[in-house]
């Protein structure tokens, strides 16, 4: 049985105009225990809400969840407020993007970090601070004793990504959801927060959902890849194979709009490869393929049909009406 | 440092378009009961640099080391502390505002966020119509609407979208608009300060291939102040970097990004997240983080992160000296015989 199961989510949200924006509309996907999988798509694509949704984030109304999230089988969207927030921060744990906005500013590091370890494992105050000492320690935070009594403004970004990580694996979770962890860090700090999060998974064993636009951060962290367009999944595959040979239209036009460091080297410049178009309302039902109007391979069955996810190479499924016939001709 | 690198005009035939010498902005921090200054944040901290005509140069550096402050600077959205700026032979920082009016036409700017960069009660129209006005460049309605078809049509837009509103587009669409109304005065350069950093990746190629089909077209010189290294590889001539308010390492795009000359830009290079998995990298992480720029590290900026740095780094500050030609490095590792220096290495031929 998979740590985490996702079955036919539909997050949707109803707008004021009494219209419904389907923000994730029929996503599936699994992820084993101690794997890292990441959800990659721009900016509205529902990678973020599909985050929130799994744990319970969103409010209802004017959210609406259907579907089955299943965390070692149980499905958390049948369960109470209640049974939900002793698996938040517990079993599953988030690290958002903007480490400056998910601190409460008037509150000392040590008890940010010491209140889920006091809610969850009933701790004492000084047990609690003890802990947070030990997981600014493996955070690698200079002088954690110190820190532990600090507030939020005193760190820098990069140090407050790491406090947000420590209060994330303060319980040992077996599931963290990092939200574009390192979008908000300069490229140095980056680089430390990606191999702290390699070299913690190593130590502490925990499942990663990693979600990011960043397919340089991919490559580096990732070991199964979902792409995720306009609400619905396009294609999914181990990290190599997508990097190597991407079957969906938008996951190869994605790819070629990412100029690569490096290519002074090897060839003069090239044009950057477009996307032409814009990402669709979601506010409509798409009747086809949600890519079709972006896409250079469109037809008429693309207009009309919506692709299935079809297995196009081993463990590699992309929902697609031609991928699998170019992979035939070729 | 000046010295050397202010006779670019006596060294080459033409001068350059922008000139920027020993560039300094420190600002002032204010505190205790009467208001009285208690030190300076030293943003920028004597840059001196020049772009040519058509030519694009990137200022590169993580946030806080300044780059945006030379931009602004530039424009005069703020008054540098000192230094010169020449623009085509003419000084341009000591100018009132008044006799400054005609020149801000040559120099156009896009800044990074197209939201809150375009006034929601403006038309497009109007947003493009104020720059032609302001600098006389249409005696009547006829000729304006001329103009504006123009615009649209260089930035790829619809002409009728001139009747729109900003809040009806997209972000591309709105950096589109952005892009416009820095073309309007005609400038012969164009500052984009992190202009496609807000972008999503598709829209991003989009836009990059916008501004270097510019380029071509209309000439422009540009200064693109970034922190993402892969874009601006893809898309400069030459790349400045900045460390805490000083340029530490310029330099053709091939030889910086195929073999840097100073410790910072080789970890800031090899910072970046590669898409290829399983790529062998050698990845300098440095530790800690950025110092203060109000009490900056004596000697050279960078040697509390160096992993190179040895004693005289913690004492005496480094010039740009030239390393290859055209290649400029602040750092002291050039003084030592080849063998003790980890970034002797050359630039790799040409595949």
């Amino acid at each position: 049985m998979a740590l985490l199961e996702v079955e036919n989510l539909q997050t949707h949200f109803r707008t004021p105009d009494g219209g419904v924006n389907r923000a994730v509309d029929g996503l599936s996907f699994s992820v084993e225990a101690g794997e890292t999988v990441a959800i990659v798509g721009e900016s509205g694509c529902g990678k973020s809400v599909t985050s929130m949704s799994i744990l319970r984030l969103i409010p209802e109304p004017p959210g609406q969840l259907a579907g089955a999230i299943r965390f070692q089988g149980k499905d958390l969207l049948k369960l109470s407020e209640r049974e939900m927030r002793a698996i938040r921060g517990n079993d599953i744990s988030m690290i958002f993007q903007e480490p400056m906005t998910s601190l409460n500013p008037v509150l000392s590091i040590g008890q940010q970090i010491g209140e889920a370890l006091r809610l969850h494992q009933g701790l004492s105050k000084q047990e609690a601070e003890a802990k947070a000492v030990e997981m600014l320690t493996l955070v690698g935070i200079p002088a954690p004793a110190k820190r532990v009594r600090e507030y939020p403004h005193q760190l820098s970004g990069g140090m407050r990504q790491r406090v947000m990580i420590a209060i994330a694996l303060a319980c040992n979770p077996k599931l963290l959801i990092a939200d574009e962890p390192t979008t908000a860090l300069d490229v140095t700090i980056q680089a430390q927060i990606l191999d702290l999060m390699r070299d913690l998974k190593h130590r502490v064993g925990a499942a990663i959902v990693l979600i990011t636009h960043d397919l340089g951060v991919v490559a580096e962290v990732a070991e199964r890849v979902i792409v995720m367009y306009a609400g619905r999944k396009v294609e999914e595959a181990k990290v190599a194979e997508l990097f190597r040979s991407p079957k969906h239209p938008y996951t190869q036009g994605l790819l070629g709009a990412v100029p690569k460091l490096g290519s002074s080297l090897d060839n003069e410049t090239e044009r950057l490869a477009e996307i032409p178009g814009l990402v669709p309302s979601l506010k409509e039902k798409i009747q086809g393929c949600v890519f079709a109007s972006r896409c250079p391979k469109m037809t008429e069955l693309c207009r009309e049909v919506p692709p299935a996810l079809e297995e196009k190479a081993p463990h590699h499924v992309a929902a697609c009406h031609y991928a699998e016939r170019e992979a035939i001709a070729a | 440092m000046s010295t050397s690198m202010t006779s670019h005009s006596a060294r080459h035939g033409t001068p350059p378009l922008l000139e920027v010498n020993d560039l300094k902005k420190h600002f002032p921090i204010r505190g205790g009961f009467f208001g009285n200054t208690t030190g300076y944040v030293y943003a920028v901290d004597g840059v001196s640099f020049h772009i040519n005509k058509g030519e694009t140069l990137s200022l590169v550096g993580e946030s806080g080391c300044g780059k945006s402050t030379v931009g602004k600077a530039l424009l005069r959205l703020f008054a540098p502390t000192s230094g010169q700026v020449v623009l085509d032979g003419r000084r341009i920082d000591d100018l009132s505002q008044g006799q400054l009016r005609p020149i801000r036409r040559r120099v156009g700017v896009v800044f990074q966020d197209p939201f809150s960069s375009l006034n929601p009660r403006m038309r497009v129209k109007d947003l493009l119509a104020e720059p032609i006005r302001n600098y006389g460049l249409a005696k009547n309605g006829a000729e304006l609407d001329e103009r504006l078809a123009k615009l649209m049509d260089l930035v790829r837009l619809p002409r009728d979208a001139v009747s729109r509103w900003p809040h009806e587009f997209s972000g591309g669409q709105r950096q589109r608009i952005c892009i416009a109304r820095a073309l309007a005065g005609e400038p012969d350069l164009i500052i984009c300060d992190e202009a496609v950093s807000a972008l999503d990746v598709s829209v991003k190629a989009q836009i990059v291939n916008l501004l270097q089909d510019l380029q071509r077209q209309l000439g422009l010189a540009m200064l693109f102040i970034s922190h993402d290294l892969a874009i601006v590889e893809h898309m400069t001539h030459r790349v400045a970097v900045m460390y805490l308010g000083k340029i530490v390492e310029v330099a053709p795009r091939r030889s910086l990004f195929g073999a840097p000359k100073h410790p910072y830009t080789e970890a800031l290079l090899s910072a970046v997240p590669v898409p290829e998995p399983g790529a062998a990298r050698k990845r300098i992480v440095l530790t800690g983080d950025v110092p203060s720029p109000i009490n900056p590290p004596t000697g050279c900026r960078f040697h509390t992160r160096c992993p190179y740095a040895f004693d005289r780094c913690k004492t005496d500050v480094p010039e740009l000296q030239q390393t290859q030609p055209g290649q400029w490095a602040a750092c002291h590792l050039h003084d030592l015989p080849e063998a003790r220096n980890p970034l002797s290495r050359s630039l790799p031929a040409a595949a």
